[in-house]
């Protein structure tokens, strides 16, 4: 410690899990350890949850992968020497290809990947594979929000004003989201206004709320119509804004008529009067926004319901209006970024569409191949995985940066399917549930070790960067994208793996599409400056956009849609045999899958464990205790975990995290059905029994 | 493919056709509607009543893809024929489906038949109550309703019941004793123990020799199921036109949904059940999902935002003795609960301004599920109370959420030297993560302060 600090290495970053992206400074090195502090970014402005400040741990963790692994005939995962490993999947790749077509093979990114990642990732499938099969797990979180985003404004940028515009609010509706626990640092932005929460549970976050709406599981998208219903019937609409704004509104409150405050109550459980009293705290407020998360967005209703929360903003004249807002709260890491540059079935880089003849000709001429040559839409992840191993679907798959074993919804069918593959890749930096069952395993980099940049929540485009070379043996998802495609026959030159090169392709790739990056550059990033796409570079130095839609919506007329939307009700209800709902989400300790947090001493200690959140009585009516072993079984299957009780419940209602692996996954009971826009499944509801289970005896 | 004809353009038959088409039925669907408007949401009329919309506003959605005829009355059924007749058109049918709703009650009264005097079914008998005065006559839903909304418009309203109060069958005294209390408020005169004996112009008599001025006299007398053209065809005909689980009428070609028909012994009225009729009768003639209609049970709600009341089950279960009742009332505070239980099940109940418990029974009983054990919980609402394992050891109590930092963790680094809140975030990291915690942060370490001191020997 005798050094001044000044001399130890330093870097500033960005923590490595939400799609808030606080700001951090790295210091220290392999040797000497890792150390953490929050910065003043405006985002996290000094403050991390515990997640953050552990986060250098994975960058320790016991089991990294540091070589390739093949699996050989022992059934054992081995480890090799890249050159064996790449040349053996390239060498099946090509023969599955030759035998099935390039649909044979197909890709599983992720949205924690890097922009330059998912933008390698998806010219890689199209062009080295020649495939359509290439979806993500954004598809199990951003989905919804984004088709009806697109929709409703002709872009889809989660929050179309910087997160700090909040501080302005008078109120904030949030559904679904509970952002005290899964992002607790935006929390400070909200300190201000009064919140009106939308949540079955009552989280942390409806701790916080001066009204907390508690809606039966699956009938958010009733209340949202019924808060558009009292909106208008109270002469509160924002007359002048939606003449001039908007399309579609008399089709979409011809729908929300039928939505009278009493019929949402029978509906949803939420008091009329309560109904009436958030929307005349949205509508009093000078400033106002309405925000949505997966509460709302994961279900087979998702994009509608999302849609009808983008109704009820537009009817109060909140988007672009300079007052106010609506936005949704993107949750992983690069889950915007990640959904703009072309590892989505039907995408190409920029926001840009697969089926758009103009926009195919424009990426296929940077990417120097006739527009003709690109495979057309694949199928959504879900299908996808659905599909891997049967006859019509593909026999191989790479997956990267995705835990889909741990995080897909029926996931012992899921597992299934990736068993019956002829070759199953993960790239990882941990043994993974998933990596566990590949047949080669592909050690990269994390976040600290690699360059790159990720799109927050709020369109912004921040720079990753790196304090630490990587294990001896490890590479970036670049490199081992470049080893891939070039065995495969593709030109080096193609698949850079500076990322400051497959940047710049991606800016020449997105300009003029509907997230245009290229005006941003890591020049202009590291110099400081605060970019939000759209950012062309018709000018030299463009500014950005921080607040999209003051003048005029991404559609041609400039106008924003409101959506002809109704409540159709969720996949499944509850019988006899399954009297209870369930829901599924996240714990403040916990990231995604868990395949990283679970590794972090402090955070396993936080929960080690799964757990079944349940009223007392409920849990009393079935015969299970507090802290026993307790079994949740759908008609797919059964989850185990422990009991919690929590009289803040909902009686009907089990709330169970899904960041657990075996037999603790909440994912083993969910639900397939899927939104028929945005492919979404219906994560938040399923219909359960509980049951007590006998301590197993040591 | 098989056509389906539907005579009644209500919201039961509107539900049915955009139902058919959402499980893809491929047969031509066609609707005869008696009504010249075109189909709107019924229960929204008193907005219309109370300015609040324009009747066009109330209009249901255009369903593509259907052939819709209004004003169009059918005069009678060819069952043999499988024909329905109109003046002048003959359509055809495979399957029909009867959703020819209910038709107002009009009581024997001199008068009741003249002008200034409507029934309140339709919205072109909301055009015409007129003028700034009106007498309703009606203690039941549609006369609260009505009531409440010509007084929110600024009408001089009266409304005369025969009983003691408003709903007083429904609801007992003492609810609906707050009802005539919450409707006088809303400035409704209300006459109870009254009935009006004649319509003279511009006024009204009641039974005892009150005249009453008004400009209209507003029924809001009840309706009876409209089972004119089932009973000339020959079909099964009680109160409503009788049906089965399937929805079918005596003819196994003809169903019929909605206020004219009889289910499972009852001719139930209202839009909930009418809507989810029409939503099994589309699943019955598509082949999908269940076979059988099996009635929800129903739950009264008062649609007004004068007073927040509901009732459901029978309310002569407060007189069982077999059952357990529950009593709350809150005279001055215009709150009452009457509920009668059986087991942890509710048989029947009665809620007057109780919002939260009025969506909570109203849940609980649509769903037949178990009542919970805190029943004053039930009752008031309110915030839940949070887990209470934190408070068997309050040392293990998280203060900090974000970070997991439990109050023993402070007090463990407030004796190590950390005496500030910045040396506390420092050692802890407690009120880095939203910063919710500041504030009881801040306490505990003034209070540790005060209460132990620099030196202190005691630990926090």
């Amino acid at each position: 410690m005798s050094e001044p600090p000044s001399r130890t290495p330093e870097v500033d970053t960005h923590c490595p899990y939400c799609a808030l992206q606080c700001g951090t400074r790295l210091t220290g090195g392999q040797d000497i350890g890792v150390t953490l502090r929050p910065a003043d970014f405006p985002v996290n402005r000094g403050r991390l949850c515990q997640k953050g400040w552990t986060a250098p741990d994975v960058l320790a963790a016991a089991d990294r992968l540091t070589e390739p692994l093949l699996r050989t005939a022992d059934g054992r995962l081995t480890g090799t020497t890249w050159d064996l490993a790449l040349d053996t999947v390239a060498g099946r790749l090509r023969e599955l290809r030759a035998r099935y077509g390039p649909d044979a093979v197909a890709v599983f990114g992720g949205g924690g990947l890097t922009n330059e990642k998912a933008y390698l990732l998806g010219k890689f499938a199209r062009l080295a594979l020649g495939t359509s099969q290439i979806d993500y797990n954004g598809r199990f979180c951003m989905s919804s929000a984004a088709a009806a985003g697109n929709a409703a404004f002709g872009v889809d940028r989660g929050l179309p004003f910087p997160v700090t515009d909040l501080a302005t609010a008078d109120t904030v509706l949030l559904a679904g989201a509970n952002v005290a626990e899964t992002m607790p640092p935006l929390m400070q932005h909200l300190d201000t206004a009064e919140l009106i929460v939308i949540d079955p549970r009552h989280t942390p976050t409806a701790q916080r709320a001066k009204l907390h709406l508690q809606p039966a599981p699956g009938s958010d998208l009733a209340l949202a119509l019924g808060l558009l219903h009292i909106t208008v019937v109270d002469g509160l609409t924002d007359e002048e804004y939606v003449r001039r704004r908007t399309h579609g509104f008399e089709a979409a409150v011809r729908r929300a008529m039928a939505w009278w405050p009493e019929r949402v109550e029978a509906v949803t459980g939420v008091p009329a009067g309560a109904q009436r009293t958030a929307v005349r705290m949205l509508a009093e407020a000078r400033n106002a926004y309405v925000l949505t998360g997966r509460g709302v967005e994961q279900h087979s209703q998702g994009t509608d319901t999302a849609a009808a929360f983008i109704n009820l903003a537009l009817a109060l004249g909140l988007p672009g209006s300079g007052h106010g807002g609506y936005g949704c709260l993107t949750g992983q890491g690069n889950g915007q970024g990640g959904r703009e540059h072309g590892q989505k079935a039907d995408q190409l880089p920029g926001y840009r569409s697969l089926t758009d003849p103009a926009d195919r000709a424009h990426v296929a001429g940077v990417w120097g191949v006739p527009p003709e040559s690109l495979p057309g839409p694949g199928r959504t992840a879900y299908p996808l995985l659905d599909s891997l191993g049967s006859d019509h679907g593909p026999r191989a798959l790479l997956v990267f940066g995705s835990n889909p074993v741990v995080s897909a919804p029926y996931a012992a069918h899921v597992a299934e399917r990736l068993a019956s593959l002829d070759l199953l890749v993960v790239a990882d930096f941990v043994p993974s549930e998933t990596a566990r069952r590949a047949d080669v395993v592909l050690p990269v980099t994390q976040w600290a070790e690699e360059e790159g940049t990720l799109t927050s929540l709020e369109g912004r485009v921040l720079r990753r960067r790196a304090l630490l070379a990587p294990p001896a043996h490890v590479r970036t998802d670049l490199e081992v994208l470049h080893g891939l495609a070039v065995r495969l026959g593709q030109p080096p030159h193609g698949y850079p793996t500076v990322p400051g090169d497959v940047f710049d392709e991606l800016r020449a790739a997105s300009r003029g599409g509907g997230a245009d990056y290229s005006g941003i550059s890591y020049r202009r990033l590291d110099a400081g400056e605060v970019l939000h796409w759209p950012c062309p570079d018709t000018e030299p130095t463009h500014p950005g956009t921080p607040r999209l839609f003051l003048e005029r919506f991404a559609h041609p007329d400039g106008r924003a849609r409101l959506a002809e939307v109704d409540h159709r009700g969720p996949a499944e209800h509850t019988s006899a045999a399954y009297p209870l709902y369930a829901t599924t989400g996240r714990v403040l300790a916990h990231y995604q899958s868990g395949a990283q947090t679970r590794r972090v001493a402090e955070l396993h200690g936080a929960e080690p464990e799964p757990f079944i959140s349940v009223h007392p009585d409920t849990a009393a009516r079935v015969g299970a205790a507090d802290h026993a072993l307790a079994r949740v079984t759908s008609a797919r299957g059964s989850m185990t975990g422990r009991i919690r009780l929590d009289p803040t419940m909902r009686p009907d209602t089990l709330f169970i995290p899904f960041h657990f692996p075996g037999d603790g996954r909440a994912n083993l009971f969910t639900h397939p059905a899927l939104d028929p826009r945005s492919g979404m499944p219906e994560f938040k509801l399923s219909a359960v029994r509980l049951e007590p289970l006998p301590e197993a005896t040591p | 493919m098989s056509r389906i004809l539907v005579v009644g353009g209500g919201p039961a038959g509107h539900r049915l056709a955009d139902r058919l088409r959402h499980h893809g039925h491929p047969g031509p669907v066609t609707i005869l509607g008696a009504e010249p408007e075109p189909p709107y949401h019924r229960p929204l009329l008193s907005y219309v009543l109370s300015g609040r919309a324009s009747p066009e506003a109330l209009r249901l959605p255009a369903l593509p893809g259907i052939e819709a005829h209004r004003g169009t009355p059918v005069t009678h059924i060819d069952r043999g024929r499988r024909e329905v007749h109109t003046s002048g058109v003959v359509h055809g049918y495979d399957v029909l489906v009867l959703a020819t709703g209910a038709r107002a009650d009009v009581p024997d009264i001199p008068g009741a038949r003249g002008p200034g005097v409507t029934a309140l079914r339709t919205a072109a008998d909301c055009a015409r109550i007129t003028g700034a005065s009106v007498v309703v006559l009606g203690g039941g839903p549609l006369g609260v309703e009505t009531a409440a909304a010509l007084a929110a418009r600024g009408t001089a309203t009266t409304l005369v019941c025969a009983g003691p109060h408003p709903l007083h069958d429904r609801l007992g005294e003492a609810a609906s004793g707050m009802l005539t209390k919450a409707l006088e408020r809303a400035g409704v005169t209300v006459l109870a123990g009254r009935t009006v004996t004649a319509r003279e112009p511009g006024r009204v008599l009641l039974d005892n020799g009150t005249r009453l001025p008004a400009d209209t006299l507003a029924l809001c007398t009840g309706a009876h199921p409209d089972v004119g053209l089932a009973r000339a065809a020959g079909l099964r005909v009680r109160t409503g036109i009788v049906v089965d689980d399937r929805l079918r009428t005596s003819d196994p070609h003809i169903h019929a949904i909605g206020d004219c028909a009889e289910h499972e012994g009852r001719a139930v009225t209202g839009i909930e059940a009418a809507w989810a009729q029409a939503d099994s009768l589309a699943r019955i003639l598509t082949g999908r999902g269940a076979c059988a209609h099996r009635g929800t049970p129903a739950v009264f709600r008062l649609r007004t935002d004068i007073a927040e009341v509901a009732c459901v089950g029978p309310p002569d279960a407060f007189a069982d003795p077999s059952l357990r009742r529950l009593t709350f009332a809150d005279w001055d505070g215009g709150r009452y609960a009457r509920l009668a239980l059986r087991g942890e099940h509710l048989v029947a109940a009665v809620l007057f301004g109780l919002a939260d418990a009025i969506a909570s029974v109203g849940e609980l009983h649509r769903n037949s599920r178990a009542l919970p054990s805190d029943r004053l919980r039930l009752l008031l609402g309110g915030p839940p109370r949070p887990a209470s394992t934190d408070l068997d050891s309050p040392g293990e109590a998280v203060i900090c959420l974000c970070n997991n930092v439990q109050r023993q963790d402070l007090a463990k680094a407030w004796r190590a030297g950390a005496r500030a809140v910045t040396a506390l975030a420092t050692a802890t990291r407690a009120t880095t993560g939203c910063g919710g915690c500041l504030r009881e942060v801040t306490e505990l370490c003034a209070r540790w302060e005060r209460e132990i001191g620099q030196d202190g020997e005691r630990t926090p």
